[in-house]
């Protein structure tokens, strides 16, 4: 944690407690003369790249030093705000009218910023089914021809508030979840959730895909939105409730669904009398209806927390299907970016590794958040995705502690004793350590409209962290190796 | 009912029924507390509350997110104490369990803080390369650094240094061996009684010397705080022994302070001479070699006499420095080959080869161009690739079989180091490796002398008796400290370098009362 009061410089008197860090003997004699020796079991920090060790020391926490302290309250700034962080779902509305900048001609996507030629299958397939849906194009090859022109304005979803799972495509008539962060005040979107299968988030564009997605913006949406405009929906509250009910609102979202139609049931049977049966079949159909709550949430959250000058806390770690990026709070709009990796986990029958795509979506917000991966141990339902056990699952959430500068106050996980959740990714532990996030993810096939094909853990790529913290150290100034 | 009513509305936190109930039965059992209700504040909550007489008119009106605590009690300070324990229970663990720790290795300085949120000190003998490093991480939180690793370099020494100074911190090392704070051994030290005199020093060896003589006398160690060799250097300027010494002066516990290290610049020198002028206590500065004035050659010998005489307000005269295990003394002159003229000094310690050599070239004068080779075998010329000799004796032992081997040499001075951290039983280690020599040197027909000092306190885990037995039973010649084996091994050509030796191995100084530096 940051900000610890200055200790105590005395070592004549009053006790030695050390923490030895190499060799192991030097820890004994210390213990056994009345002091106190944690063992470190040290290896060289940043993978044994001693530049970017000694870049790790000079941005270390220390009241006395001005980037050390720079750092160390940024951080400590950085963490009040997600902790503060009170999400709370306040309307579903039409994106191009809510969502801030976003151009008529936009489809806003998953992850860092690609170019339509350099898009995997399945978020071609998506901006197709956008651009029919849209009506900029009649068929699959005029659509593709149309982008390829340039005709069509591509953009991450994360620099428009916004966040959409794996592909994450957001054209301007799709109704959109609003998030409005009461304590911060700023707002954060997500699409409905589709459900599994073959979906436009998977690059699928049929008739069907088509004909949902319409009726999510003629039905659904506004049914929805009146509801929530009648009765927000505090989800900060809900999450810690789901997560108490084995979700770990990423890869796992029955309580929160079940939840969450529970809650609005009354209102939106009140608010659209006419709809609310067949909103309620469709939310009861889908488990993952809640995800694109969760991840709203976590967006508004955490956008709260990026932009503090010197703050190391990663503020968002999203996938195109091509790279992973991650943004720091600390390090302004910049994305930093390594390749996407494969995922590692369980495949439907019929499918394989061979069939996946690489590492695709928004959906790792939820991650960022100290949820989702982090908080596996409250989900021991879907370790069976990791090959694991629930000892698997408290020891993904246990490391994650190492790299989080706090524990959620709000979410608390009832097998590690209600300890919160980890919190707030600090760039600097992730590199020193070598630790990277554990994300939980759902597995695309690599093909558009193949639809999801498995699901299981992905790990962030290390490069990205490493990029962002030299990003951070030259922000400050410490430019060149040395002391 | 009886008492009070206390409550506390948490807003916005959710806990399971169960685990609400769970604290509320908890509270129910704190002394003093009469009913306990932990409900989130839904109505039907709110009525069970106001049923059981726990509910409070609140100025926050709780809402159904909220979650409620509400105790009755039998005074006031039983119902703030169960407000604060609900408290405690809802916060959840804070920091991590030993669970935690078993299936989370802690593999960083900053994991390691999270364990020891009041750790003082860090010890770091991580390779020279990522050394620099974690010292400076340890020094921004607030730890004292013991820097174990060398080939740090001395740009990296002098920022750390200038920081450990501007936070008031100690940073020992560099290249730092050895240091007793608070009375813990750190390194390779020696279990010394604890006593009046700190101790500070840019040699390891000599510190451990300086230490293990001073108990021989019958005093203790305060402090013992290892700089580092470069410390004195130019470019360091001296600035953590100038440090310890501001600390040694205001620290109750200390009555005399010994600085010893090797000779600086004369522009080093100075300043620290000054500041040992200026300070309050006495302090005895010790630059190996230096003869700082007509009295001749200073040894740790000297700043071990001078100390305690300081600290036991007599005269050095009335001081002896005697074999603590007597033995019979060494047999009738040997009878050297025509040729054999060489003494081969064989060390793990450094200091200690520096003492030695400073030694036998003052006994022998102009004799010992060509007849003295003194071998620092923990250099790092000798330790690439290779453990330290004092943890890993097998080079040495190559070495000493040479040695005897080789036609010239006459005399074998060896050190034998003990304490925390050095060889379990360095003796022992030896035997096989004196074995040998004698037979090859028997084997050429030729006579081979073997001086050796057993740097050690009574208390160290080698059992420092044992040691000195099992040398004198290979006819080891024994001193009781290192500089009067480089004289006792001198004597065994006779003539006049023996006269500072009396046959029993009791050095006394030659002659008078050096006192310290004051």
């Amino acid at each position: 944690m940051t900000g610890e009061p200055a200790r105590p410089s005395t070592i004549f008197t009053g006790g030695i407690r050390a923490i030895n860090i190499g060799l192991a003997g030097f820890a004994e004699p210390i213990q056994t003369h009345g002091g106190a020796c944690l063992h470190v079991q040290w290896r060289p920090p940043a993978e044994g790249d001693r530049a970017l060790g000694l870049l790790l020391a000079r941005l270390e926490d220390d009241p006395d030093d001005p980037i050390g302290a720079l750092v160390a309250r940024a951080n400590a700034e950085a963490v009040r705000r997600i902790v503060e962080g009170r999400p709370v779902a306040v309307d579903v509305r039409t994106a191009a009218d809510v969502i801030p900048g976003m151009g008529s001609r936009m489809l806003l996507h998953a992850g860092p910023p690609i170019t339509w030629e350099r898009m995997c299958g399945p978020m071609r397939g998506a901006a197709i089914g956008a651009m029919l849906l849209e009506e900029w194009a009649t068929t699959p090859t005029e659509a593709e021809a149309l982008a390829g022109r340039g005709a069509v304005e591509f953009a991450p979803c994360h620099e428009y508030a916004t966040v959409g799972p794996m592909a994450g495509i957001v054209s301007p008539s799709m109704p959109v979840i609003v998030v409005e962060n009461q304590a911060f005040g700023n707002r954060a979107f997500s699409n409905l959730n589709e459900g599994i299968g073959k979906m436009l988030r998977y690059g699928a564009y049929d008739g069907a895909v088509l004909e949902r997605l319409r009726w999510f913006a003629a039905t659904l949406g506004p049914a929805l939105g009146r509801t929530l405009r009648a009765a927000p929906v505090d989800l900060r509250d809900l999450t810690a409730r789901a997560l108490q009910m084995g979700d770990e609102c990423h890869n796992r979202n029955v309580a929160g669904t079940s939840i969450l139609i529970r809650t609005i049931a009354p209102t939106l049977v009140r608010a659209a009398p006419d709809d609310a049966a067949a909103a309620l079949e469709f939310m009861r159909g889908n488990d993952h209806f809640y995800l694109n709550f969760s991840m709203a949430a976590c967006k508004a959250t955490l956008d709260a927390a990026h932009g503090i000058d010197g703050s190391s806390v990663v503020t968002a770690m999203a996938r195109n299907g091509v790279e992973f990026g991650i943004r720091v709070s600390g390090t302004g709009e910049a994305w930093f970016t390594a390749p996407a990796g494969a995922p590692d986990g369980l495949y439907f029958p019929g499918y394989g590794a061979q069939d996946a795509n690489p590492d695709i979506g928004d959906s790792a917000i939820t991650e960022t958040c100290g949820i989702g991966g982090f908080a596996m141990a409250a989900a021991p339902a879907i370790v069976r995705f990791i090959g694991g056990t629930t000892a698997d699952a408290v020891a993904y959430t246990r490391a994650m502690y190492r790299i989080t500068l706090t524990r959620s106050q709000a979410y608390g996980i009832p097998s590690l004793g209600f300890a919160g959740t980890p919190t707030a990714i600090d760039v600097r532990r992730v590199v020193e350590s070598g630790l990277v996030p554990v994300i939980d993810t759902g597995i695309a096939h690599r093909l558009p409209g193949m639809g999801q094909i498995g699901a299981g853990t992905t790990a962030a790529p290390r490069g990205c962290f490493t990029t962002a913290l030299q990003a951070l150290g030259r922000r400050l100034g410490l430019e060149e190796a040395g002391l | 009912m009886a008492g009070i009513v206390r409550q506390r509305v948490f807003k916005d936190t959710y806990r399971d029924s169960v685990e609400l109930m769970r604290i509320a039965t908890d509270l129910e059992r704190l002394p003093g507390v009469v009913r306990a209700g932990v409900v989130m504040g839904t109505p039907a909550n709110r009525d069970l509350l106001a049923d059981a007489g726990l509910l409070l008119p609140d100025a926050a009106d709780p809402q159904p997110a909220d979650l409620i605590v509400a105790v009755a009690a039998e005074s006031d300070q039983a119902g703030a104490a169960a407000i604060e324990r609900a408290a405690a229970a809802l916060a959840g663990p804070t920091r991590a369990t030993a669970e935690e720790r078993q299936t989370t290795p802690v593999t960083t300085l900053h994991d390691a803080l999270g364990e020891i949120h009041d750790a003082n000190l860090a010890l770091i003998s991580a390779p020279g390369a990522y050394a620099a490093a974690e010292a400076l991480k340890a020094l921004k939180r607030g730890l004292h650094v013991f820097l174990f690793s060398d080939n740090v370099p001395i740009a990296d020494e002098v920022a750390l240094k200038e920081l450990a100074e501007r936070k008031n911190l100690l940073l020992m090392g560099p290249d730092c061996g050895t240091a007793i704070l608070d009375g813990v051994p750190l390194g390779f030290a020696n279990a010394v009684r604890r006593g009046r005199i700190g101790l500070i020093g840019a040699s390891g060896t000599g510190l451990q010397e300086v230490s293990c003589l001073i108990d021989r006398l019958g005093e203790g160690v305060s402090q013992v705080i290892g700089v580092g060799g470069r410390d004195l250097d130019e470019r360091v300027g001296g600035r953590m022994t100038l440090a310890a010494l501001r600390r040694l002066a205001t620290d109750d516990g200390t009555a005399v302070i010994v600085l010893i290290s090797k000779p600086p610049s004369a522009a080093v020198a100075e300043r620290i001479t000054r500041a040992a002028r200026e300070c309050p206590k006495p302090v005895v500065v010790n630059f190996l070699g230096w003869t700082g004035g007509a009295d001749g050659l200073r040894t740790f010998d000297d700043a071990a006499l001078d100390a305690v005489a300081l600290a036991q307000g007599v005269t050095r005269t009335a001081l002896a420095l005697e074999m603590p295990n007597p033995q019979p003394p060494p047999p009738a002159g040997p009878r050297f080959a025509p040729g054999q003229t060489e003494i081969r000094g064989l060390y793990c310690g450094g200091s200690l080869a520096a003492e030695a050599t400073l030694v036998l070239r003052q006994t022998l004068g102009e004799a010992a161009a060509g007849r003295v080779t003194i071998v620092d075998l923990g250099d790092d010329r000798h330790t690439a690739g290779r453990l330290h000799p004092m943890i890993d004796p097998r080079f040495r032992n190559q070495c000493i079989v040479e040695a005897a081997r080789d036609p010239k040499v006459a005399v074998i001075l060896l050190d034998v180091v003990l304490g925390h951290n050095a060889h379990p039983n360095p003796a022992r280690a030896l035997i096989p490796a004196l074995d040998d020599a004698r037979h090859a040197a028997a084997a050429a027909g030729r006579d081979l002398v073997v001086v050796a000092s057993v740097c050690g306190a009574p208390d160290d885990p080698q059992d420092f008796q044992r040691q000195q037995t099992m040398l004198a039973g290979r006819r080891v010649w024994l001193a009781p400290s290192n500089a009067s084996a480089a004289r006792l091994a001198a004597s065994a050509f006779g003539g006049a370098a023996a006269s500072t030796v009396d046959p029993r191995g009791t050095l006394r100084p030659p002659r008078g009362d050096r006192g310290g530096a004051r």
